[in-house]
């Protein structure tokens, strides 16, 4: 798995080359949203819990993309943070690299492996700094250069790995588009030479034309120095052409996981169906869509049993009283999928 | 050929800026048919929300319109005062944006506002009004209508707040609306039910719509004919299924292009290298000449005009004097 050569990086930093990337395991985070103390008393009411992630496992293997998809709220952004430790989890664990995030993250050789890009450009470069700043970094914070000559070489060679002009360097961000400024972002998440990266939403916020340039870079920078990426994004298409497997997340669990192929093949939860069926088709074949109905329903305090049987065709009683686990789907055993329907065969036909 | 509901000719929109006037729309003409959906597409800054901004009488200062006409049912509404526009904003243009939060007034309930709207474009009594309010309410699918049309929109989810937006749009029965990226602040699945609302609810009543959006998906699914806008100018226009099979104009296909299927996989996606020009530097002769991969000497020079081309209309130096499919 790990025979691409990290560029300018001795594979030396306490890496075992086998195992995933990153796995979690049974990994949640809960926020507090309870009213302030007096005020609860007073209504008589207890905490209220927000469980944005309630519970996910899923492991990345090296050099492969992971993506997480689903509709706003359903915990892929809390997810993401989670898995770089912007996060401590209520519950469960993340490792990276076979070790504990909490302690990976405790070792400046650790944290260099992992960066995140992060979906808006305007907001997350300094607007103050000048580009090369931005980029040099990382690279002055992990001592991965010494003199200025060397750093500066890094940088032009980080701007041209990047479609951009070593040039650019000395321009400020409010200089470029959105989607320079996006291959800026991705510029300085390569400059600790990282292994993993976690990019969410990366293309929400730009253009159609951009993004596909994004996207290609994406997928170009992955075959060049072997990265491995946790991908976030609401949009099935984009998922389609960048990942090797796929999980779709419902209400802060995960509902199907699955190798991208066979998801967008034969996808099974009935919400993984529901949200395919949602996207307006280019080929306009003409197909009459019968749209879910239906919203999101709050994540402070969500339905019983399985998340998704308010909103689900095949929903019974089992499905409005016992909550389903993540089994091997029946028919695609590839598939992971927290349906009972499916398990009972119901979703046939 | 029947008579245009609406019809936009030559229109021009400047923005005086200290360091001198940038043109934002440049020679847009188009016209909507009664009952018929134009969409409208293009990446941010084309000049698309523009476009609506100004048929509605709506444009941010400094913008203004510096040429050209609007005409609504054969009279132009351009250059009418602001109570005169006022009148026909509503009754007989509706708008609904992209963020259904700004478009409602938080202060007031969702049955007041669509009373107040009512009452001021149609002869009905407030009584009258709020029962038809109520109507409303359930024609867009909100559950409980007659307990929900007193709640104020910060109560709705933002799908529901949208529905609600909708039926303030429809309500004094305009005969255009303009829909300017009405689902884009939704979810997938909350956007697919909007979109067959705004569907059926247009040719129930047989209202033509211009629909602005950066989604081609959503035009593909909704939309009779598509213009497409590229640097403030209209680079081709005409029916959906013939701009979306046989793109025109270079940039139109480039767009298509570049869109992701979600029907199978690609190694790559096609590119449109570089970005739309800044209005400050928009280029001589044709504005996508510095991207496109079949410019030639005169697309530097000349600006082309819309010109008939594998049966739309797009303008590009490509299709001049070349033989015409029907």
């Amino acid at each position: 798995m790990r025979d691409v050569a990290i560029q300018g990086v001795s594979p030396t930093f306490g890496s075992t080359g086998a195992g995933p990337m990153l796995e979690t395991h049974d990994v949640a985070r809960h926020f507090d949203v309870s009213r302030p103390l007096v005020q609860r008393l007073m209504a008589g009411e207890g905490r209220r819990l927000l469980r944005a992630v309630d519970g996910v496992s899923f492991a990345i293997a090296r050099g492969t993309t992971l993506s997480l998809v689903g509709e706003s709220g359903c915990g892929k952004s809390t997810v993401a943070r989670l898995v770089v430790g912007l996060y401590p989890p209520s519950r469960g664990g993340v490792t990276f690299d076979g070790q504990d995030l909490a302690q990976a993250r405790r070792e400046a050789a650790q944290r260099r492996r992992m960066q995140m890009i992060f979906q808006d450009p305007y907001a997350s470069l300094n607007p103050r700094w000048r580009v090369a700043d931005i980029i040099a970094e990382p690279i002055r914070a992990f001592g991965l250069a010494q003199t200025r000559a060397q750093i500066e070489a890094r940088v032009a060679e980080l701007l041209t790995q990047v479609g951009l002009s070593p040039l650019d360097g000395q321009k400020f961000p409010h200089e470029f588009s959105g989607g320079q400024r996006q291959r800026i972002s991705i510029a300085r998440a390569l400059s600790s030479n990282p292994e993993f990266l976690v990019c969410d939403e990366p293309t929400s916020a730009l253009d159609v034309s951009v993004q596909a340039q994004i996207l290609n870079l994406m997928k170009d920078l992955q075959a060049r120095l072997g990265l491995t990426y946790l991908f976030i994004s609401h949009n099935l298409a984009v998922v389609r052409q960048v990942s090797d497997r796929v999980g779709v997340m419902y209400l802060g669990r995960l509902v199907e996981l699955a190798p991208a192929e066979t998801l967008f093949e034969t996808p099974r939860h009935p919400y993984t169906k529901a949200l395919m069926e949602a996207i307006p088709d280019l080929e306009m074949t003409g197909r009459q869509r019968i749209p879910v109905g239906g919203e999101v329903p709050s994540p402070i305090d969500p339905p019983s049993g399985c998340p998704f049987h308010p909103r689900c065709p095949l929903a019974n009683d089992r499905c409005k009283a016992e909550r389903p686990e993540m089994i091997p789907a029946r028919g695609t055993p590839q598939t992971l999928v927290a349906c009972h329907a499916v398990e009972e065969g119901r979703d046939a036909a | 050929m029947t008579v245009p509901l609406l019809e936009v000719r030559n229109l021009r929109v400047e923005f005086p800026t200290r360091r001198g006037t940038l043109v934002a729309l440049d020679d847009v003409s188009f016209s909507i048919a009664p009952g018929e959906v134009l969409g409208v597409v293009g990446e941010s800054g084309a000049g698309k929300s523009m476009t609506g901004a100004a048929i509605i009488g709506l444009l941010e200062p400094p913008g203004r319109i510096a040429g050209g006409q609007i005409l609504l049912n054969g009279r132009r509404i351009d250059n009418l005062p602001y109570a005169e526009l006022r009148r026909i904003r509503g009754r007989e243009i509706g708008a609904i944006f992209q963020d259904p939060l700004t478009t409602l007034n938080p202060l007031y309930t969702v049955g007041r506002q669509l009373v107040e709207t009512m009452t001021t474009h149609l002869p009905l009594n407030p009584a009258q009004a709020r029962a038809k309010a109520i109507e409303w309410l359930e024609l867009v699918g909100i559950p409980a209508a007659s307990q929900r049309i007193d709640s104020y929109p910060h109560e709705f989810s933002g799908g529901m707040r949208q529905r609600v937006v909708i039926a303030l749009a429809l309500c004094a029965e305009p005969k255009l609306i303009v829909a300017d990226e009405p689902t884009t602040a939704l979810d997938v699945s909350i956007q697919a039910q909007v979109i067959a609302l705004l569907k059926s609810l247009a040719r129930e009543k047989g209202t033509s719509m211009m629909l602005v959006t950066h989604d081609m998906g959503v035009i593909a699914e909704t939309a009779d004919r598509v213009a497409v806008m590229y640097a403030g100018r209209i680079v081709e226009i005409g029916a959906v299924r013939r701009v979306v099979q046989h793109a025109a104009h270079p940039y139109s296909s480039g767009l298509m292009g570049s869109i992701p299927p979600v029907g199978r996989r690609l190694d790559r996606l096609q590119q449109i290298d570089g970005a739309m020009p800044r209005l400050s530097a928009i280029p001589r002769g044709c504005p996508y000449n510095p991207r496109c991969p079949q410019v030639f000497d005169r697309c530097r020079v000349e600006r082309p005009e819309l010109m008939p081309a594998e049966g739309n209309l797009a303008a590009c130096w490509l299709y001049d004097g070349a033989p015409q499919h029907a």
